[in-house]
């Protein structure tokens, strides 16, 4: 089946088999390694990408379900060789030991961030009860995402990943989820 | 892990989807949002030579006031049930329920008719759908039928549901002004309930007018607590009424043992957790 997926910002068509999991067309045909597959059973949340600007886990979506959508990964955040406010606090925060997990924290945080840009603590534990830390570093994850939080003031959100509106650091409209 | 190879089909209509899934038979699967089914294919405990996608029915989408009771659509996912205004309204327990349904990524994709036609015993809609006298909109080959959830569910994994039939929408009987509250119990993050407890109730000048109670995990389908229900309506909302009632929590269960609780805990559960939902949702 062909399906056409703009995937950071870029439009691929490919002919795929209805079985393919969104995650291994992500890696294995478009190369975007950047999105890693960990428990492969939709626990652990390594492979968390966002589809039409919500977190999804792709391991758990057909890519034929992706079909005329758009997916952004962690590959896509960065900006003109600037770090998303999201990436440049794991990094700040020493947010990471093996950093298997990274790249679905990060998707998750900004997930977050839209439906509540400044979560405390709690708000941010439950909101990234889909991603796994084997290494068990949860303490500066939460540090990282209360930080970004600071720095992205007042909000994360679908517009904000959008490629063709640069800087556009507005709270994201209602309908898709922002600025409750 | 890879699915096994299987046909898809992504129908933009209802009728065709039924269709579909009559043409293919006893090997044919509904795929609503995925997030039960799509791990089941990937560990190969499921190889259906026919996936039918329903996320193209958008006629499937979305909560409608059907003046007294609410029709939300099989495909609304939880993150859209969860914020939504007049299910918070009208069908507070379902909403609090919903909340709890494993994790972020999992509620934007995961459906209310999915998750009610997958009828894990463990899973978080069934027993607030059962406390809600929700009804099933179902669509077959034969057209359209309504199933009460008292009849819906008929074992583990297993729905009235004929072969050929798809749930298309969830009737919601409003309960306005109602306190609702669903205590979840389990261990870790994103787990599926040990047991749970969904309570709704109607207080007026401190009496229990109404109470609904439904049991997740204490059997192999949804239950009703209906001795506590019994004890609570006429009674005044306090705290030894509450007590009280939440003994008779486990009566008529059937609860299983595994590797999570035996059943006796299961019961020592029913108990303690009902007492918690009741006197939140009175507080509520």
């Amino acid at each position: 089946m062909r399906i056409t997926v703009t995937v950071d910002g870029v439009d691929y068509s490919d002919e795929v088999e209805p079985r393919t999991l969104l995650v291994h067309h992500l890696r294995e045909r478009l190369g975007k390694t950047g999105t890693v597959v960990g428990c492969d059973t939709g626990n652990c949340g390594a492979c968390t990408v966002h589809l039409d600007g919500h977190s999804v886990k792709s391991c758990a979506v057909l890519a034929v379900q992706a079909n005329g959508r758009e997916v952004t990964t962690v590959e896509g955040l960065a900006r003109d060789g600037l770090l998303h406010p999201v990436q440049q606090a794991f990094h700040d925060n020493h947010a990471l030991q093996c950093g298997f997990c990274t790249p679905g924290m990060i998707m998750q945080a900004i997930d977050l961030l839209a439906d509540d840009p400044d979560p405390d603590e709690d708000a941010v534990r439950h909101g990234l009860e889909g991603n796994l830390c084997r290494c068990t570093g949860y303490q500066n994850v939460v540090r990282a995402v209360r930080d970004a939080a600071r720095r992205m003031s007042p909000g994360a959100g679908p517009d904000v990943e959008r490629v063709d509106e640069r800087a556009v650091v507005e709270r994201a409209p209602l309908h898709t989820g922002g600025g409750e | 892990m890879i699915p096994a190879a299987f046909d898809y089909v992504a129908p933009s209509t209802v009728d065709e989807a039924v269709r579909a899934l009559v043409e293919g038979g006893e090997d044919a699967k509904v795929l609503a949002g995925g997030q039960s089914l799509l791990p089941v294919l990937r560990m190969r405990l499921a190889a259906p030579t026919l996936v039918v996608d329903l996320s193209g029915l958008t006629e499937l989408t979305g909560v409608h006031d059907d003046g007294d009771s609410l029709l939300i659509g099989a495909m609304t996912t939880h993150y859209e049930v969860q914020r939504d205004h007049l299910i918070r309204e009208h069908a507070e327990l379902l909403c609090l329920a919903t909340k709890t349904v494993a994790d972020p990524q999992i509620r934007h994709r995961g459906t209310l008719g999915g998750a009610l036609a997958h009828a894990d015993p463990a899973g978080d809609l069934p027993a607030p759908a059962l406390a809600l006298d929700a009804v099933m909109v179902c669509r077959g080959p034969g057209g359209t039928r309504e199933v009460p959830a008292a009849e819906f569910f008929v074992g583990h994994f297993t729905t009235a549901l004929a072969p050929g039939e798809l749930l298309t929408h969830v009737r919601v009987p409003k309960l306005t002004g109602w306190g609702a509250h669903y205590e979840k119990f389990n261990r870790v993050s994103q787990a599926w309930s040990i047991v749970a407890v969904a309570a709704a109730l109607k207080v007026s000048d401190g009496v229990v007018a109404e109470a609904r109670v439904g049991l997740t995990n204490m059997g192999p389908t949804p239950v009703r607590a209906r001795g506590v229900e019994e004890a609570l309506v006429g009674e005044p909302a306090t705290a030894e009424a509450i007590t009280t009632a939440a003994t008779r929590a486990a009566e008529g269960t059937e609860p299983g043992t595994d590797g999570n609780a035996d059943a006796e805990y299961r019961a020592h559960l029913a108990r303690v957790l009902t007492e918690r939902a009741v006197t939140a949702a009175v507080n509520a």
